[in-house]
This record gives C-alpha cells, sequence and structure tokens, in this order.
C-alpha cells in the first residue's frame, strides 16, 4: 500500500465527519485518546484511541477476536473503566462522572441478552424507568409502547418470564429493555450473535427499520464483516489494540479499502458484498401482466398472447400478490375454476427497503427466477429479476474497477 | 486442607437438591401430604404403644404427655435459636466473602468455618462446659458452630453461580451494587441458600439430642436417661420422637423452599 491510499483515506474520514456534523448537528460521542491497561498484562487491550461517533448513525465496531472492540464500547458505559483519556457525549466530558446516573442514559444490549429470570418481562423493560423514578402509570404505558415496537404483543408477554420466551424473543425484550428510557445512545454488543441465521436476518432487518424511526446513536460491535456492512452507516474496522484501520461507510470500505489488513478482513467477494447495500428501491423494477383473482381465463390468455410473458401474477381485491398462473395451468385446471386455485404460490415476495442480497435469498429459496416487489401494506408494486440482480453484481464490479483505476491517478477530490 | 474451590463447592447434596429443583409447584398434592400422613402414622402408632404399656415409675416420668411436650419445645428452641445465629452470621459473611474486595481473604475465613465444622459438637460441648458454662447458650452456641459452614458455603454458591450476563446487564442498565446485589443476586440465590438452611436445620435437630448432656434439655433427656437407667423403651421412644421432628422441620423447610423460590427461575 503505498502513501496516496493513506490520505484518500483520510479525506474520506474528513468529509465523513463533516457530513455528520451537517445532518446530526452535532457528534454525539467523542473518544479522546482512549486506552485501557489491564494490571498484569504488558500490552494495553486498547492503545491511544480517538473516535467521533456522529448523531442518529449506527457504527460498527468489527475486528478479529481479541482487537480490543468489546473492551472499547465497555469503556463507554464504563463497565470497563478507562485507564486514560477522555469520553464526550453529546460535548459533555463523562469520564468521571457518576457511573451509574452515566448508564441510566445509555442503552446496553448485550450477546446473552442478561434479562432477569426472576422478573417478568413487564419488569425487566421497565428497569430503568424504575431507577429513574418514573411514575407507575408512566412505566406500564412505555412497557406496551415498547413491546408492541418490537413485534410482540403486550397482553400475551407482559406477565411471562424470560424462560417461557424463545431466542428471538429474549433478543426482542433486550433490546426493548435497552430503550426503555429512551436514550440517546445505544450500546450493542453482538446483539444477534446467539441467535439461529434465519432468525437473525429477520431480526436485523426489523432492527433498520426500526432504527429508521428511532434514530439512536449506536455503537454496534459485531466480529462478522457482513453483519458490519449490513447494519452499519458506518464502520470502524480496528486491529490489535483497538487501533482504526479504516472508519468509513461500508460503500467505501468495500470498494477503497485502506490497506491489505483491512482488504483480508472483508475477504473475497466483495462486490457480492455490496448487493448487501443496495436495496430493491435502488434499482428499476419490470413490469408484469397482472390480473384480479375474480377474472375469467380469457382474460388470462389475452394477456399472455399480449405479452412476452410467459405467466401472469393474480391480484387478490388489495393487490396482494396470490399466485403465478401461466397457460398450461389453465388447460390442466379446465374452465371454471377460479385463479386463486390455479398456478404457484406467489413466493419470494421483499419490500422495497430489502437488500439484493435478501432479495437474491428469497429467489433462491423459492427456487423462482423473480421476486416480487410489494410496498407496506403487500400491494403488487413491479418485479425484480435475476437479470436485474446480475446486472447489478456487474456494474458494482465495473465501479470498483474504475475506482481503483482512478486512485492510481487522483488523491483527494473524490467524494467531494 | 483442600483448596478454595472444593470449599466454595456446596456439599453434592445440598447444591445438587437445589440445582435439580423443577419449577415451582412440581409437587403434586399428594407429593406434599406423603410425608405429613407418615409422620402422622408413625406418631399414632407411638402414642397407642406407650398408651397401653404397663409403665415402671421412671417410664411414667418420661413419657408422659405433658413431660414430651415441654421436652419437645426446649428441643425446637434450641434448633431455632443456632439456626437464627447460623442465619446471622452465614448470609451476610457469605455476601461479604464474595465481593470482589474480599477476594483475599475468602480461603481463609472459609478455613475458619471449616474448623467449626471439623470439631465434633460433643468436644465442643465439653470445652464451652470448662470454660464457659453448661445449659443452653452453649448448647446453641455449639450447635451453630456446626452448621454455619453449610449455609455459608450454599449462599456463596448460590451468589457466585448467578449468571455474569445478568449481573453485566444490570450494572450496565445503571444499577447500582447494592440493587444488584438485593434484587438480582440475592433472590437469584435463594434457592441455593435455601437448601442449605434446610440441611442446616434438620442436622441442628439430631445434633440438639447433646443439649441433654449438658442440661440444656431437649428430647435427648429420653434418649440419655433411658440409657442410664437402663430404660431401652423410653431410648426408643426419645428417638422416633428426634426423628420425627427432624423430618417434618425438613418437609416444613422444603415447602418453605418451594414458595421463596423466585417464580420464573
Amino acid at each position: 500500500m503505498t502513501d496516496t491510499d493513506d490520505t484518500a483515506a483520510d479525506s474520506d474520514r474528513a468529509a465523513a465527519s463533516d457530513a455528520g456534523g451537517a445532518d446530526g448537528g452535532t457528534i454525539e460521542i467523542r473518544l479522546e485518546n482512549l486506552a485501557k491497561r489491564f494490571p498484569g498484562q504488558r500490552e494495553p487491550a486498547v492503545d491511544d484511541l480517538t473516535m467521533e461517533i456522529p448523531k442518529g448513525e449506527i457504527v460498527i465496531l468489527v475486528g478479529p477476536s481479541g482487537c480490543g472492540k468489546t473492551t472499547t464500547m465497555k469503556m463507554i458505559n464504563r463497565i470497563i473503566e478507562p485507564s486514560s483519556g477522555r469520553i464526550f457525549l453529546d460535548g459533555e466530558d463523562v469520564t468521571k462522572v457518576n457511573p451509574d446516573q452515566l448508564r441510566r442514559r445509555i442503552g446496553y444490549v448485550i450477546q446473552q441478552i442478561g434479562l432477569f429470570p426472576h422478573v417478568s418481562i413487564a419488569n425487566n423493560i421497565a428497569t430503568v424507568p424504575k431507577l429513574l423514578g418514573w411514575e407507575k402509570k408512566r412505566i406500564s404505558e412505555r412497557v406496551d409502547e415498547l413491546l408492541e415496537m418490537v413485534g410482540m404483543d403486550p397482553g400475551q408477554y407482559r406477565d411471562r418470564y424470560p424462560k417461557e420466551l424463545s431466542g428471538g424473543q429474549r433478543q426482542r425484550v433486550g433490546v426493548a429493555r435497552a430503550m426503555s428510557a429512551d436514550p440517546d445512545v445505544m450500546l450493542m454488543d453482538e446483539p444477534f450473535g446467539a441467535i439461529d441465521p434465519i432468525t437473525r436476518d429477520r431480526l436485523q432487518n426489523e432492527f433498520l427499520r426500526l432504527q429508521e424511526r428511532i434514530k439512536k446513536t449506536i455503537i454496534f460491535v459485531t466480529h462478522d464483516i457482513d453483519e458490519a456492512i449490513k447494519m452499519g452507516d458506518r464502520i470502524a474496522i480496528l486491529r490489535e489494540q483497538s487501533r482504526i484501520a479504516q472508519f468509513d461507510t461500508p460503500e467505501r470500505i468495500l470498494v477503497n479499502p485502506a490497506d491489505d489488513f483491512v482488504a483480508d478482513f472483508i475477504g473475497r467477494g466483495a462486490s457480492l458484498k455490496r448487493l448487501s447495500l443496495s436495496r430493491v428501491r435502488d434499482v428499476e423494477l419490470h413490469q408484469w401482466p397482472t390480473v384480479e383473482q375474480g377474472a375469467g381465463h380469457d382474460e388470462v390468455h389475452r394477456l399472455l398472447e399480449g405479452s412476452d410473458k410467459s405467466a401472469v401474477l393474480v391480484l387478490d381485491s388489495q393487490r396482494r400478490p396470490v399466485k403465478w398462473v401461466n397457460a398450461d395451468h389453465l388447460r390442466r385446471a379446465g374452465h371454471g375454476r377460479p385463479l386463486s386455485e390455479l398456478g404457484l404460490p406467489a413466493e419470494a415476495v421483499v419490500q422495497p427497503n430489502a437488500t439484493l442480497s435478501d432479495t437474491l435469498n428469497e429467489m433462491l429459496s423459492a427456487r423462482y427466477s423473480t421476486a416480487i416487489v410489494v410496498d407496506s401494506s403487500n400491494a403488487y408494486q413491479g418485479i425484480v429479476d435475476i437479470d436485474t440482480i446480475n446486472e447489478t453484481v456487474r456494474s458494482l464490479r465495473r465501479a470498483e474497477q474504475g475506482r481503483l483505476r482512478r486512485d492510481d491517478d487522483v488523491d483527494d477530490d473524490e467524494d467531494s | 486442607m483442600s483448596t478454595t474451590s472444593d470449599q466454595i463447592k456446596a456439599t453434592g447434596v445440598t447444591s445438587g437438591a437445589a440445582l435439580d429443583a423443577g419449577p415451582r409447584g412440581r409437587r403434586s398434592l399428594a407429593g406434599y401430604l406423603f410425608m405429613p400422613v407418615v409422620l402422622a402414622l408413625v406418631l399414632l402408632l407411638t402414642y397407642i404403644s406407650v398408651s397401653r404399656r404397663d409403665k415402671d415409675p421412671t417410664e411414667s416420668k418420661r413419657l408422659a404427655f405433658d413431660y414430651i411436650v415441654a421436652r419437645t419445645v426446649e428441643h425446637l428452641e434450641l434448633t431455632g435459636a443456632s439456626t437464627v445465629i447460623v442465619l446471622a452470621v452465614a448470609i451476610p459473611v457469605g455476601i461479604l466473602l464474595t465481593r470482589s474486595f474480599a477476594r483475599r481473604v475468602t480461603p481463609f475465613a472459609i478455613a475458619l468455618f471449616n474448623i467449626g465444622q471439623a470439631v465434633p459438637t460433643i468436644g465442643l460441648l465439653l470445652i464451652f462446659a470448662i470454660v464457659w458454662r453448661l445449659g443452653f447458650e452453649p448448647t446453641v452456641v455449639a450447635l451453630a458452630a456446626y452448621t454455619t459452614l453449610p449455609v455459608l458455603r450454599n449462599t456463596m454458591v448460590g451468589l457466585t453461580q448467578v449468571d455474569a450476563a445478568v449481573i453485566e446487564s444490570a450494572r450496565g442498565m445503571g444499577m447500582t451494587k447494592l440493587a444488584v446485589l438485593t434484587r438480582i443476586e440475592l433472590p437469584l440465590a435463594v434457592p441455593v441458600i435455601m437448601a442449605g438452611l434446610r440441611t442446616a436445620l434438620t442436622i441442628n435437630v439430631g445434633t440438639a439430642t447433646l443439649g441433654a448432656f449438658v442440661g440444656a434439655g431437649g428430647l435427648g433427656i429420653l434418649i440419655v436417661s433411658g440409657f442410664s437407667s437402663n430404660h431401652p423403651y423410653v431410648t426408643i421412644i426419645g428417638g422416633i420422637l428426634v426423628a420425627v421432628l427432624a423430618l417434618l422441620v425438613d418437609y416444613l423447610a422444603g415447602i418453605a423452599e418451594d414458595v421463596l423460590r423466585p417464580r420464573g427461575l
């Protein structure tokens, strides 16, 4: 790696913090020369870390195990007291304030969740509001609101105990509990780490949707670069002793890794990973012939003849996809049978905020070459097919190569 | 002397019983009724045997209803008082020894309580009789010295086995150390502490018979006097009554365990 690359990365970082300052108003968290030396260890666990975390963003700390990412995160709420350096929260130096008071302002989710097993779900969530001395009524309203927010029915769950919940539900309660007193800052230590891959994917998506609404400043620790790319507005890739190898947006890290360490950490298939960055709403949707489920077979035949597609999409009265029907299905079924009873189920349905990577996944698991895009009320919007995804991968790769070529000539003026 | 970790480990029986305990209300009604019915039956048979027996004056005196009731009350007083002392010593000390600042003194403290259990109670009673006096107080102290260790051990095990993630999340939400202890650690340790206490109580009921040797009364008098005056029938009745009392106390402590175990565990 050459000096030019480092300079480019530096200017990116400057651009990034400027942007944060512009849209979020202020920088929420600032770590200044933070260090941690554990007694009996020669090397510091975290050495001289300086970092700014913009308001309302998810910043991921990612790195190999033992790089100090968890220690770094735990110094922010002083579960681990820093040996030196300072922590600023919204401009206020919190390095020496009462740690118990400080922690009530910061949501905290750990991998094992750590719900209190002898305390009901409602009271688990009410922990911090109770510490803050909220009124009973306000607490109970807040608990119901939070349970609904994480997609759990308050009537059904508030009086249950943690052991009566599934892993995914416990995780949701953990997130709800961390948000109970509406903290501006949340610390999340591998929050989805101990959950099966399918549930993890769903929870990640739910959490991203939630974050669009709540706009918390989140520090998120993971060792999984794919999770980092999916969840992060910004990613800090850390090497030993929490030294920042690169701190940038996922796009720029994938396109322009600062050095070999980062490139190795991202691993192969960077352009495939970028499918996690592109969303369905960013690509052009195709339109397919559609028909109401009450329509007759003749109309389907007519649509098929007038189209280059081999099947029509059957929608219900609210324009929700029901079935794929082709000429073969019609012939075999004979006249009179309603369209909703024919054909193949309309699977592989995604919403516009799904990533292309999720979409591809859906297609592969449904064994279709198309995915149906629906809006938030599940009404049909259009179709993404496998060619579109293919084309996106290709153009990403072209852009990447173009970028690398340009990097050799240009240093400072990119992204400006 | 064994290592610290061995010492901290609760006796297999006590902690095993606590950790294996199923969910609350695991016992059926029949399960709850079995022991009292058996004990009532034993008492009934004993009563029939005593009332039908052609008693000599010594037996008449020792086996009179009022006399037995008075001795039983003494017995329970010895047990109760020593258990209160055990609770007052073992649980606070157990809490202190599991705090991070006490890590260095823990092995020494446990060694000290080990001595209490290693010295036989009867020996302790004799020493007290020589250097202190006879009667109720030295007996209570000797009983307490013997059963402090199991309760202390179980308190420590109960506290240290609380999931570290639960404590971390509690601290991470801004609960003070004291709040974490009283609202998280102690409630979660209750089942194990109660198991230790139950063991201590049962041991105390049995050991309190030794009080008869040093004039502290109790049901031990029946056993001792029956033995010394060559009335084996009195000894046997005394033995039966002590056994019934021990089983009854154990049974009641078992119910207390079920009731006090926090919901959700």
